[in-house]
């Protein structure tokens, strides 16, 4: 069946099979393949994209139960050569080694301080319970969620001074 | 690569609409909301729906509200949703104390209450927290609307008293004065399925304890109600003595089998240490609205 979601913003229409997964739908019709397909049952993370703004587990959902909904993969975090502040975070507190688990690591921390800008590292450890990490033992994922929390708000403390 | 086997797909754009097709498709069709369960089924070739309804535009399903003395929760009420509630925090604080160990945040992102209750899975927490707090499924055919009770909700393993041509669209939980509840809960590591879990609450007049509820998980083929210590726990006072016996209760009337997460001993044990706790917990709300 045609079906039409909007992935980081463009509309990607293709006819699918009724039983195709979002995370196939997304590596295979737009080519984003930045969104890694891993264990397969809901368990490991490494497929979460934002739904509506909201991380979820595009290995769990049809492609055509997101139609009219909006989708956004990590390729959309890096606007025009800036890095997002959570990918900034990971490099500077190195908080990916092999990388298998980082975009869905990036997806649904971006979600958390999209929610709560200044987490506590429990809060982080909770966020990213659903997320699958063999390389880090997430001490590093947890530095760089605060680094970046920190990051941003100190750009949002200067922009602030600025307008003042 | 897992993926279902091949289905037709329908988007329902109405309550009525949705008990149509599932009316006119009859056993071949299943609802879908999360998908959370549904879909790992289908992957598995455990279920093998060859249409799904697909539920997730009906808002008007999605809601906790106050009326007429209950809490009602609609169906399409994503766990997400009943974590952060105030409300139901308020009134029936279980519902908190299991959100906080349903799977992850981001499943709790898609799963609801209707998904979870209508999967009928053992070892799932919200029948075990909805047995405990005597709660009332609606349940909605063509002909009308059935109001169901817990107790008799779920038939047997993956069973539920929801028949073909119908939906659960709503959950109600009777508002009674003094009451306290808890869920506690064991699991191997986070997010996992419960080892063993124990939902209870209790309705206290003076210190006498009028009414009781105690649903397991995971311990049994189907939730299990826990009706012999319920009647234990009627017209006494709160006290360890009789927590305790209670939890020996729930270690006799539990039927746990032995699995990865441990010997069948281990899990009666379990199911009576939990339920014991689960009850000094709830009484402890409704005595002094702790929470």
């Amino acid at each position: 069946m045609d079906v039409s979601i909007s992935i980081n913003g463009e509309a990607v229409s293709r006819d699918v099979e009724p039983r195709q997964l979002l995370v196939h739908f997304i590596r295979e019709t737009p080519g984003l393949t930045g969104t890694h397909w891993g264990c397969d049952t809901s368990n490991c993370g490494a497929c979460v994209v934002q739904m509506d703004g909201e991380p979820v587990k595009s290995c769990t959902i049809l492609a055509v139960m997101c139609e009219g909904h909006e989708i956004r993969t990590v390729e959309s975090l890096e606007v025009d050569g800036q890095l997002d502040p959570i990918q900034m975070g990971f490099h500077e507190t190195h908080a990916l080694q092999c990388g298998f688990c980082t975009p869905g690591m990036l997806m649904t921390t971006r979600a958390l301080l999209d929610e709560n800008p200044n987490p506590t590292d429990d809060e982080i450890r909770t966020a990213i319970s659903g997320a699958i990490c063999r390389c880090t033992g997430y001490k590093n994922i947890v530095s760089a969620v605060r680094w970046a929390a920190e990051y941003e708000a100190a750009q949002s403390g200067a922009a602030a001074t600025q307008e003042v | 690569m897992q993926t279902p086997a091949a289905f037709e797909y329908e988007r329902a754009t109405s309550v009525e609409g949705a008990i149509a097709s599932l009316q006119r498709l009859g056993s071949e069709a299943r609802v879908i909301a999360g998908g959370h369960s549904l879909l790992p089924m289908m992957k598995l070739r455990l279920a093998n729906p060859e249409h799904l309804i697909d539920i997730n535009d009906l808002t008007e399903l999605s809601y906790i509200r106050e009326e007429d003395a209950e809490i009602r929760i609609g169906a399409l009420t994503r766990h997400v949703d009943l974590l952060k509630s105030e409300l139901l925090f308020r009134h029936a604080p279980l519902f908190r104390d299991a959100e906080n160990v349903i799977a992850d945040p981001v499943v709790r992102n898609r799963g609801t209450i209707g998904g979870s209750l209508c999967q009928a899975d053992a070892a799932e927490d919200l029948s075990a927290v909805c047995t405990a707090i005597k709660a009332k499924a609606v349940v909605r055919g063509a002909d009308g609307e059935r109001v169901v009770e817990m107790a008799d909700f779920h038939v047997g393993p993956y069973m539920t008293a929801v028949g073909d041509g119908e939906l659960l669209t709503e959950v109600r939980i009777p508002l009674r004065r003094k009451g306290g509840s808890a869920h506690e809960k064991v699991e191997r590591r986070a997010g996992d399925w419960a080892i063993a879990a124990a939902s209870a609450a209790v309705w206290l007049e003076g210190r006498t304890i009028v009414d009781a509820g105690i649903g397991l998980s995971a311990v049994g083929l189907t939730t299990i109600h826990l009706t012999r210590a319920e009647e234990l726990l009627r017209g006494e006072a709160p006290s360890d003595e009789l927590f305790a016996m209670a939890g020996e209760i729930a270690s006799a009337d539990c039927a746990p089998s032995a699995d990865g997460r441990g010997p069948v001993d281990y899990k009666r044990h379990l199911a009576g240490v939990l339920t014991r706790r689960a009850l000094l917990r709830a009484t402890a709300r409704a005595l002094y609205q702790e929470v």
